[in-house]
């Protein structure tokens, strides 16, 4: 059973003017699996990873997201579904200033009741994971761009989610640095993880098992 | 769907309030300041007003209410401002009367040396007085002894406190001399807890023997009687009839207590309008707090989406930063009662007054912080909480 189902979804902005940013998209993406979204600028991509995510509801069609129809759960149970599920790595890291790398992990568990104690060994555990082990108590704001990505991919998956999203993780690194979050990504696909990553990139698409296409709001 | 529920713990939901605090400490301190002053003021106003009332408590309750003082009014005519010779034992006479003193201005002035010109008497006065007078009162010796029956023949003088200021005496371990019309009188006394007298605070007084040996007959001027004080309102009525038959419009009566009820109403106006004063503070400050929370969520909005993302309820977004402003409040609430009460310690030590700092003040003052911080944080708390969050994640771009 795919941990994500889309049949026939729209989403138009309201305007004015109104955007039709996806028009009928299905797409189906299996446990385990890893899939580079690509297309151009304003094909609406981020709107596609949204609503895959949860974050925004489409306009008509079915969204299904480990078997939870997103038409038929309130706000709260969609944030819950985030909380428990899902985890998103962001293009501009969205670590918190002034906190240490451990605890912008353990940010990540803190909506989930897991008591303290527990966040800051899970938090450890994933920066190990990501490789940061040495960086645990460093300040976010002291880390470089390619250390700060790992943070945002540590505490995308400190709560082990079904899916991680990750739009554009790579957009403000440079290759080399590029070259080792893809690698990274490659690594938890490989431990098991279900990884839905968008980018410009041709070349770094190119390294993902499943490409997806997209322009003017339908895939190719 | 129960298993898929967002769950924030009590503690996290603080923590997070925290954090976001602490993240822009020098904001966070000066937005709690303005509270922390209004807090203080009002403290501070309610501690010291509160620390002088139980000191007016205090004197009233030393005093009594039962003193009643018998002046010559100001008659019509402009004749002498005394009363008649027999005024202390006709006024005796009444029953409920219990203690009677005589006080009788004597017309000459006081000074410390003869080589002070006579124009520069200090507003000092000399008083001949009845032996009981400190007794009747309820005053008391500062130092040495009052001018009592054995001392009532002799040149001799005790000091109002003003007086024996404005003289220079300060204590009695030589003998003191003062100058008064060709005679020089010995201080062997000063009385204190006269501030509800000020012609006494400021006069040297003398028995009334021993000034009209020196001066000639002394009139009296004014009469000071304890009296049952079931019957205060009944001698009242009578005083003046009895004290002067001839005149009774002649006859001025006060109730020394009567001064202090109206300085005890004069400073609980004074109170009130310095607790508005800080009110207004408050105001401001809370203003100032909605002011900075707006500005925070604004420029915290990926925080917030971030947080969406994360599994938080719109719900937990604005529990975050309601908290953030009632805690902000809060501090500046609990940091303005500690300087309001450390205020009102230093007053009432520097002003020697007991100390009284109502609890309920101190505790309603941090209730006033932290209710001002909930309602200044509402509107900003459920702007956060509306943010949608795929346009939070979107950020600025
Ligand atoms: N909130 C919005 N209201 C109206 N139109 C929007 C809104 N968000 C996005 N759009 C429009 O929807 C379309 C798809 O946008 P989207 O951000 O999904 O594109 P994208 O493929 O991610 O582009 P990029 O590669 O530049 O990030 C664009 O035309 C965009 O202008
Ligand atoms: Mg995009």
């Amino acid at each position: 059973m795919p941990v994500l189902r889309l049949r026939q979804v729209h989403k138009t902005y309201p305007g004015p003017p109104p955007v039709e940013a996806i028009r009928g998209v299905d797409l189906d993406i299996d446990p385990g699996e890893m899939v580079a979204i690509v297309g151009p600028s304003g094909s609406g991509k981020t709107t596609l990873l949204h609503l895959m995510g949860g974050l925004d509801r489409p306009s008509s069609g079915l969204v299904e997201i480990n078997g939870v129809d997103v038409s038929r759960v309130s706000d709260r149970e969609l944030s819950g579904l985030r909380a428990a599920k899902l985890g998103f790595v962001f293009q501009e890291f969205f670590l918190l200033a002034g906190v240490t790398a451990l605890d912008n992990v353990a940010q990540g568990l803190v909506y989930r009741a897991v008591p303290p104690r527990d966040r800051r060994k899970l938090a450890a555990v994933a920066l190990e994971k990501v490789g940061l082990g040495d960086r645990m108590t460093h300040l976010s704001t002291r880390l470089s761009g390619g250390e700060r990505q790992r943070v945002g991919i540590a505490r995308a998956i400190v709560g082990d989610p079904a899916i991680v999203f990750a739009d554009e993780p790579t957009g403000n690194l440079d290759s080399v640095t590029s070259e080792e979050i893809v690698r990274l990504l490659l690594d938890l696909n490989a431990g098991g993880s279900t990884i839905v990553v968008i980018t410009h990139d041709l070349d770094l698409a190119s390294r993902f098992p499943r490409r997806v296409s997209m322009r003017d709001g339908n895939l190719l | 769907m129960t298993r898929l529920r967002s769950r924030l713990r009590i503690g996290d939901a603080f923590g997070l309030a925290w954090l976001g605090l602490k993240a822009r400490p020098g904001r966070s301190v000066l937005t709690a300041l303005g509270i922390a002053i209004g807090i203080a003021a009002i403290v501070a106003v309610v501690g010291i007003s509160a620390s002088g009332r139980a000191d007016l408590l205090d004197q009233l309750d030393r005093l009594g209410t039962n003193l009643i003082r018998v002046g010559p009014g100001q008659g019509i005519l402009g004749g002498p401002a005394e009363l008649p010779e027999d005024a202390p034992s006709m006024a005796a006479r009444i029953g409920p009367v219990e203690n009677v003193s005589a006080a009788g201005l004597v017309d000459v002035t006081i000074r410390r040396t003869d080589l002070i010109p006579e124009l520069e008497t200090g507003g000092l006065s000399l008083v001949a007085v009845d032996p009981n007078l400190i007794e009747v009162l309820g005053a008391s010796m500062g130092m040495g002894r009052f001018v009592d029956s054995g001392l009532a023949e002799m040149p001799v003088v005790v000091l109002g406190e003003v007086a024996a200021e404005r003289l220079g005496i300060r204590n009695l371990e030589n003998e003191r001399l003062i100058y008064a019309d060709g005679w020089w009188l010995s201080v062997v006394g000063i009385a204190s807890d006269l501030d509800l007298h000020p012609d006494l605070e400021r006069s040297a007084m003398v028995g009334f023997p021993a000034a009209e040996a020196m001066f000639g007959e002394v009139h009296p001027t004014a009469l000071y009687l304890r009296v049952i004080p079931e019957a205060v309102d009944d001698i009242t009525e009578v005083l003046p009839s009895t004290v002067n038959p001839e005149n009774p419009d002649r006859v001025e009566i006060t109730r020394p207590a009567d001064a202090l009820a109206a300085r005890e109403a004069a400073d609980s106006a004074l109170t009130q309008l310095l607790i508005a004063l800080g009110s207004v503070a408050l105001l401001v400050g809370g203003v100032a707090i909605a002011n900075v929370m707006v500005m925070s969520v604004l420029e915290r909005r990926m925080e917030i989406g971030v947080r969406r993302a994360l599994g938080a309820t719109r719900r937990h977004v604005r529990s975050q930063f309601l908290l953030e402003s009632i805690m902000l409040a809060g501090s500046g609430g609990l940091v303005g009662a500690g300087l309001g009460a450390g205020i009102t310690l230093g007053y009432a030590t520097l002003r020697g007054l007991r100390l009284d700092v109502p609890v309920e003040a101190l505790g309603g003052a941090v209730a006033a912080a932290l209710g001002i911080g909930a309602i200044a944080g509402l509107y900003p708390a459920s702007r956060a909480s509306r943010i949608p969050p795929s346009e939070a994640v979107r950020g600025s771009r």
